[in-house]
């Protein structure tokens, strides 16, 4: 995250000389997982789309209780936007199976864009719960609570259903040596777009399935407001602002206010 | 006119209570429609809500199509879905804009995955270029940069972050049509059940705001902050360190992952000042800044600073203020 170059000319973001480490909000969406599989049983998938230095992320989701862990990685994927990101990672799903519930981060900390889950939910033509906090699931159907505005919604949906997670749905664990002795005893299952080619048009893929493009970077210039800056703390400066408080805050009709 | 398509606004309103953001939408909108010589659009859909279409119109909406039916009373996602697609399909707009609030980001990303679309999500800036493409601007890796996007495919989709756009300035002379749809309904998936928080916190609506930053040494010195937001009738709020101290709850985060606000006083106390606080909070009327440290980024865009110990200078300006309210109250 700490070092990201951006391509100006390409549109694009380097993250080659950037750490990858998983989205915080996506272990937040693992350890969900994984307490629901142990409390029902079932198996945990984890799924994540991206260069091969992933890998060692996605092996520390298997340390961390998931039972296989693909990557998706093939230079067709790359340069994606959310749709097409959203378009590969629902027609995966489909290639794996039938999942109940499907789990993601609310958002990742660098695109923050939200859109993807819900997009993969409209991709696979089933419900979604947003920003979830809290849920429960039974055998049928789950139950995910959000705050929306002034208000704390709950959500019911029959399984299968999409639900994105926010920080504060859980602490995810911590693995064990144990539990990583284990993991590296495991592998990720790498997938390339032609594994995809019975569920999947290749031309919706990578750049090519992008419609939007990040054509101009610009790092904001700081106009700056050339306030008035007070070197010290002494009454008179205290008095002087608060009076400027004062008038800011007070309507003109003031006068006539007995508070 | 008309070939060059139109600008579509979604409407959001919740049991006949229209979102504020969508006002600053039709207010956008209509600039960007002017730009491109185009008919600004309005979609709303609930149930008893054909006065709202004409307040649409007075805010600068030349079309709106309503959809009425008691399923809308609510957005219920996959219905609203279901009739935005249609109404695309049928009209074909060449813009797309919704409210980047929970419902309108959900919504648009459903639309523009079922039509094969492009869309951008929380944009702070939209504008035209010369061969009438939308330009979307958004802030991206923390507010750090802002990144401008543009779409190949029709509509060009947007969600817009509420509080950054002018609202539609209201004209009662205004005229436009109504035009009814008819809703089809599709099964919902989803049931759900509303309660209203018990601490409300409306950041982005607030006039006045009072913030406390990493230079709070603990999670009580909140109570000083309170104080002083008390005396002024003002909001608190937060950067991003005291939430994640768990010191208050992140609905008072202000800033690029929390809420944007621009009331008329904000008053920074121990922020320094990270791009995404500023982000947040820069379009605020007038910023008021309590650091120790000369060099925060706070103080370039403040209008009034003090370089001083906060624990020193918020009990004095409590003082002040009342001293001041008692004189001139």
């Amino acid at each position: 995250m700490s070092r990201v170059r951006f391509d100006v000319e390409r549109g694009k973001v380097d993250r080659s000389s950037a750490d990858l480490e998983i989205n915080p909000f996506d272990l937040n969406a693992l350890e969900a997982a994984v307490r629901i599989k142990e409390e029902l049983g079932g198996q945990v998938f984890v799924l994540s789309m991206g260069p091969r230095r992933t890998e060692s992320a996605l092996k520390d989701t298997l340390a961390r209780g998931a039972d296989r862990a693909f990557l998706l990685e093939d230079r067709k994927f790359a340069g994606a936007d959310t749709l097409a990101t959203s378009y590969t990672i629902a027609s995966t799903i489909k290639q794996l199976g039938n999942f109940d519930l499907i789990l993601c981060g609310e958002k990742t900390v660098d695109g923050d864009t939200g859109q993807v889950g819900p997009e993969v939910a409209e991709h696979l033509n089933i419900p979604h719960i947003a920003c979830a906090y809290e849920v429960n699931v039974t055998h049928e159907n789950a139950t995910a609570t959000c705050d929306i505005g002034m208000e704390r919604c709950s959500f019911k949906a029959p399984l299968p259903v999409l639900i994105t997670v926010t920080k504060d749905m859980n602490t995810p664990r911590l693995p064990t040596f144990r539990d990583r002795a284990r993991a590296r005893q495991m592998a990720v299952q790498v997938m390339g777009a032609a594994v995809l080619s019975e569920h999947a048009d290749a031309a919706r893929f990578g750049v090519q399935g992008s419609p939007t493009k990040v054509y101009k970077v610009i790092v904001p210039s700081d106009e700056g407001r050339k306030g008035r800056i007070f070197r010290q703390s002494s009454d008179e400066v205290v008095s002087e602002v608060a009076e400027r408080i004062c008038h800011l805050v007070s309507p003109n009709d003031r006068a006539g206010d007995i508070s | 006119m008309s070939d060059n398509g139109e600008l579509l606004v979604f409407v959001e309103q919740r049991e006949g209570v229209i979102n504020p953001v969508s006002y600053e939408l039709l207010g956008k909108g209509r600039e960007l429609a002017d730009k491109k010589r185009c008919v600004l659009a309005a979609v709303l859909l609930g149930n008893g809500v054909e006065s709202h279409a004409r307040e649409l119109i007075f805010h600068g909406a030349e079309r709106v199509y309503l959809f009425e039916h008691p399923m809308f009373n609510d957005c219920d996602l996959l219905n609203y879905k279901h009739n935005m697609v249609r109404l695309v399909r049928d009209v074909q707009p060449d813009v797309f804009l919704l409210g980047a609030t929970y419902w309108g980001r959900s919504l648009g990303s459903r639309v523009a995955a079922a039509l094969g679309t492009g869309i951008t999500a929380d944009c702070t800036g939209l504008d035209v270029d010369k061969h009438g493409n939308l330009v979307q601007i958004r802030p991206a890796f923390s507010g750090n940069v802002l990144a401008h996007i543009k779409t190949r495919t029709r509509p060009q989709m947007a969600t817009v972050r509420y509080k950054v756009m002018p609202r539609a300035a209201r004209d009662t002379n205004r005229k436009g049509e109504i035009i009814r749809k008819a809703a089809e309904i599709v099964p919902s998936w989803l049931s759900f059940v509303r309660n209203k928080k018990s601490a409300d916190v409306n950041l982005a609506d607030a006039e006045i705001l009072v913030s406390g930053g990493s230079g709070l040494k603990k999670a009580d010195d909140y109570s000083l902050l309170s104080k002083l937001a008390d005396v002024l009738g003002a909001a608190l709020g937060s950067s991003r360190p005291p939430v994640d101290n768990g010191w208050i709850g992140r609905e008072h985060q202000v800033g690029f992952s929390g809420t944007t606000v621009n009331p008329k006083v904000y008053i920074a106390c121990g922020i320094s000042g990270s791009p995404q606080h500023l982000a947040g909070m820069r379009s605020s009327e007038t910023i008021i800044a309590v650091n120790t440290d000369p060099s925060a980024p706070i103080f370039r865009i403040a209008d009034y600073g003090i370089i001083g110990d906060l624990y020193e200078v918020i009990p004095k300006l409590i003082n002040k203020i009342k001293e001041n309210r008692y004189e001139h109250g």
